[in-house]
């Protein structure tokens, strides 16, 4: 099996000049399982980032690990695809040499870089804007333009750095339809990380709420919502009780921790 | 073609005119109307208002040129094509009347006697009060003081109009009756004048590179170019009057003797070294002001009143003479006119430095003339043509000769009888220094295509080499910190400081000024390409590794497209400081090029063709620029939208 699994990861970062030590993130001990979808929610610095950037092989912790299906990680590649906050697309490239960058580089058959380029283009909606640049493109178009670019590439784990914060309401609603049905249809792992507690509630299968100084997971949830979003409105879903029950009760959570961040501070 | 625009010049002038005027309305109309429309659009700030506006540009245009022809003396030139022969004939008067301007407080606020008397007074007072008692005795000093006081009373003597000797003053009186003379002679009108057949036959002003023609066409011209032949008599008679008072004749005697009893203590006494120098100054210094009052220079003030009252008089004629031409001249030849000067009249001022537009063209036609033998061309090179240039040339430049000598065996030697069979490796050598013929290719060449070919063949070094240096500057610690003595030891000498350096390394030859663009160029494009390099989203760098891009592969692929905006704008700037750098490294040392065309222009003064080539230059400046803009436009739309 690919899972991914954490071992006390701690990860410190210095100053370099002051010598000032951040506890970004300390003992972090999870394991997710293939074909989970789990959202990480958390104040602001409390260490969603570093995660994450740890988890691709952008950042080497402090101490202990991360593994994915037995394999250390300790460089970024391409079992592990990675969506930006703000698409970091390559905006002198068409939209369809963004989404086959994977595999051009990978030198693949140009034949079959073809047809998966028209296969994912028409799953994330974008059938026809192959040839637009993508400077001409709306946020939440570059956004499914970024998704189907780690796609193509067929990640076993896909990691998601608040990739719908820039966005505005109803593409945010669409955009989190479109992740839920890709999760299912792909049975990819994701790693979400967002602002929002109700995206990460809708979205996530498990959900870990962080805390920070040191960052550490705080609390996790096992969520049926996301189950239920396949075949229901999310909309509706918002309206559920039991929905409105825990996202009160994170809600009052993370502000408690925040006044406790600026009661210290 | 010259001969009829220049018979036609009025007509000529005027449609030109006419025809700027008619651009400046319509392109003022077309702004005005656009301004009206789009102002409500654009608030004031918004960039959007500097975009577009082309008819400001041609409003800007026309009336440059109309401000150029009309300063150039375009207009007075097209109308008053006698106008400088006249102007020319005044100033044939002005400057015989110089001489005596200048000793008058008519030409110059005070008499010269007035000045040379404050300034020997000043001279005589300073060197009284620096007599030195450490080198002069009681005695001398004595003497001294004497002396000084003797001097003084020569100016005593010469500015007492009683003292003026009989010869002086009727001197004065007849140089007031001369100069009266010209002035009648101004004032007789200019009935029955008329030019001569040579005059009428000297080359017209403008249509040869003859400035002036200096005898006089009109009836005007030749009523001052008399008036100036008697002018000069009066100048002639003025430089003989002197003021040798007989009262003075004394004590000049006196004085001689005075400083020659002087001069020999000093040779005969025995003083030390120092001493003896302070003794020899002072009465060195003594003497000089002594014999400025021997000439008889200085006169009475009123004794020439006189001839201040004449040369007024003169003036008034002058006015009188001129009547209607002054006003044409002030209106249509501004600037300080035409100046006589020895043997030619030549126009000063902005009619000097300011060439005609038509002289420009005719400048440019000339030099552009690729027919050298026929007068076209600069010092025997062609602005820009082609020939047909043996390949074998360029094979000689390109191919090493080494690599003959590592071809394996010997080269031919001569036999026994003398003959000589050339194997394959002579001609590998032969062959590399360029002479088997190859057959020949039309090339470029000529002054404009030598100053191209140094920018381009500077630049594309500098490309080549500088933009791979600079991305991975902009990507490796090793090569940032490795090579940035290197780029910031040569880098902030202002590139021309080292063109002697180089120029004398290299020589005059190609080389040396493409080694100095290429200074010029590496530097920018590597520091450009590492901006554009290093200033690569971290987010963008990070995805291209999630999406398994190697570092190869990220550097092509992600770092180079994303630095291109800046190495563009890199090869935009040193384009444009390579081309200030030619230009000034051609004037420093060359045999051809556009720099060397206007440094050889500028020894010989030749203001029209040092404004051709500065035209030259600014228009080619200008299209590489905005070539480069379009190229910029063209290949990265993407810029500033990311
Ligand atoms: N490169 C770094 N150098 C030093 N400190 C860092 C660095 N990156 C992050 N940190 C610190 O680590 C802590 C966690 O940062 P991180 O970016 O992971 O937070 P986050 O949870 O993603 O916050 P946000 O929700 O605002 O994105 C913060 O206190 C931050 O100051
Ligand atoms: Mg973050």
């Amino acid at each position: 099996m690919t899972d991914l699994v954490c071992e006390d990861l701690s990860m410190t970062f210095v100053n370099p000049s002051t010598g000032f030590e951040v506890e970004a993130l300390k003992d972090i001990n999870f394991t997710l399982k293939k074909g989970e979808l789990l959202t990480v929610l958390g104040p602001s610095g409390c260490g969603k980032t570093t995660l994450l950037n740890m988890i691709a092989g952008f950042l080497r912790p402090t101490s202990g690990k991360a593994s994915l299906g037995g394999r250390m990680i300790d460089a970024p590649g391409v079992e592990r695809g990675m969506v930006f906050q703000q698409g970091a697309l390559f905006e002198w490239l068409t939209v369809s040499k963004n989404v086959d960058f994977g595999l051009r580089m990978k030198k693949a058959d140009p034949e079959k870089i073809k047809k998966l380029v028209e296969k994912w283009l028409d799953i994330v909606g974008l059938q026809g804007f192959g040839d637009t640049p993508t400077y001409q493109l709306s946020g939440g178009m570059q956004q499914r333009v970024a998704l189907a670019r780690c796609l193509v590439n067929d990640p076993s784990v896909i990691l998601m750095d608040e990739p719908l914060g820039a966005l505005d309401a109803l593409t945010r609603e669409k955009m989190q339809s479109l992740i839920l049905t890709l999760w299912k249809e792909t049975g990819k792992t994701i790693l979400f990380i967002t602002h929002s507690v109700e995206e990460a509630l809708l979205l996530g299968e498990r959900l870990f709420v962080m805390a920070p100084r040191p960052g550490r997971i705080y609390k996790e949830y096992h969520l049926p919502f996301a189950e239920r979003g396949l075949s229901e409105s999310l909309r509706d879903i918002k309206q559920d009780v039991v929905f409105t029950e825990v996202r009160e009760e994170i809600l009052t959570m993370i502000w408690d921790m925040e006044e406790e961040i600026m009661g210290r501070g | 073609m010259v001969d009829w625009f220049s018979d036609n010049r009025g007509l000529v002038a005027a449609l030109m005119i006419f025809s700027l005027v008619v651009l400046f309305m319509w392109a003022l109309f077309v702004g005005w109307r656009d301004t009206v429309l789009t102002s409500k659009n654009q608030v004031f700030g918004d960039p959007q208002r500097t975009s577009g506006g082309w008819y400001w540009t041609i409003c800007g245009a026309s009336t440059l040129m109309l401000v150029w022809f009309y300063f150039s003396w375009g207009i007075g030139r097209a109308y008053m094509p006698s106008a400088a022969n006249d102007m020319c004939q005044v100033a044939k008067l002005d400057e015989a009347l110089s001489p005596i301007k200048a000793a008058l407080p008519g030409g110059a606020r005070y008499y010269k006697s007035t000045l040379l008397v404050a300034r020997n007074t000043a001279q005589l007072n300073s060197i009284q009060k620096e007599l030195l008692s450490s080198a002069f005795s009681q005695a001398e000093q004595k003497l001294l003081n004497e002396l000084i006081e003797k001097i003084r009373s020569l100016m005593v003597i010469s500015s007492n109009p009683k003292n003026l000797s009989v010869e002086t003053i009727e001197k004065i009186d007849k140089l007031v009756l001369k100069l009266d003379a010209v002035s009648a002679e101004l004032l007789s009108g200019t009935q029955g004048l008329t030019p001569t057949a040579i005059a009428l036959a000297q080359p017209k002003w403008g249509t040869t590179h003859v400035e002036i023609p200096i005898a006089p066409i009109t009836p005007l011209g030749i009523l001052f170019d008399k008036g100036s032949v008697l002018a000069s008599k009066a100048a002639s008679l003025f430089q003989t009057i002197k003021n040798h008072a007989p009262a003075s004749k004394v004590v000049i005697e006196e004085l001689k003797s005075d400083i020659t009893v002087l001069k020999n203590a000093n040779e005969i006494g025995e003083f030390n070294g120092g001493i003896k120098a302070q003794r020899v100054a002072y009465v060195k210094s003594l003497e000089r002001i002594f014999r400025r009052l021997d000439d008889g220079t200085i006169f009475p003030a009123n004794s020439l009143e006189g001839i201040n009252a004449a040369i007024a008089r003169l003036d008034g004629a002058r006015e009188i003479a001129q009547g209607n031409f002054q006003l044409m001249q002030a209106l249509f030849f501004p600037g300080p006119g035409v100046v006589k000067s020895r043997t030619q009249c030549s126009e000063q001022g902005s009619a000097r430095w300011l060439p005609k537009p038509t002289d420009v063209i005719a400048t440019f036609l000339k030099l552009a003339n690729p027919d050298i033998n026929s007068g076209g061309g600069y010092k025997g090179v062609p602005l820009l043509w082609w020939e047909w240039k043996p390949i074998a040339g360029f094979v000689g430049f390109f191919v090493p000769n080494w690599i003959a000598d590592f071809w394996p065996g010997d080269y031919a030697r001569h036999r026994v009888d003398g003959s000589i069979e050339l194997n394959l490796k002579d001609k590998i050598l032969q062959f590399a220094t360029g002479k088997i013929h190859l057959g020949s290719v039309p090339a470029l060449h000529g002054h404009l295509w030598d100053s191209v070919f140094r920018v381009l063949v500077a630049m594309i070094l500098g490309v080549v080499l500088g933009v791979p240096l600079g991305l991975f500057m902009g990507v490796s610690r090793f090569f940032k910190s490795f090579f940035d003595p290197l780029i910031e030891i040569y880098r902030p000498v202002p590139p021309l400081a080292w063109a002697p350096l180089i120029l004398t390394i290299f020589g005059i030859t190609d080389d040396g000024k493409v080694f100095l663009l290429f200074m010029v160029a590496f530097a920018i494009m590597v520091i450009s390409a590492r901006t554009g390099a290093s200033g690569t989203q971290l987010s963008k760098i990070r995805a291209s590794h999630s999406l398994g891009a190697s570092d190869r592969q990220i550097m092509w692929n992600v770092i180079f497209p994303n630095a291109l905006p800046e190495i563009l704008t890199g090869i935009r700037i040193a384009i444009g400081v390579c081309w200030g750098t030619l230009v000034a490294a051609e004037i420093l040392a060359g045999t051809t090029g556009v720099g060397f065309i206007e440094n050889i222009a500028r020894t010989v003064s030749d203001y029209e063709l040092i404004w051709v080539t500065i035209l030259i230059m600014g228009i080619l400046g200008l299209l590489f620029d905005v070539f480069m803009r379009l190229l910029i436009k063209r290949t990265i739309p993407w810029r500033g939208q990311g």
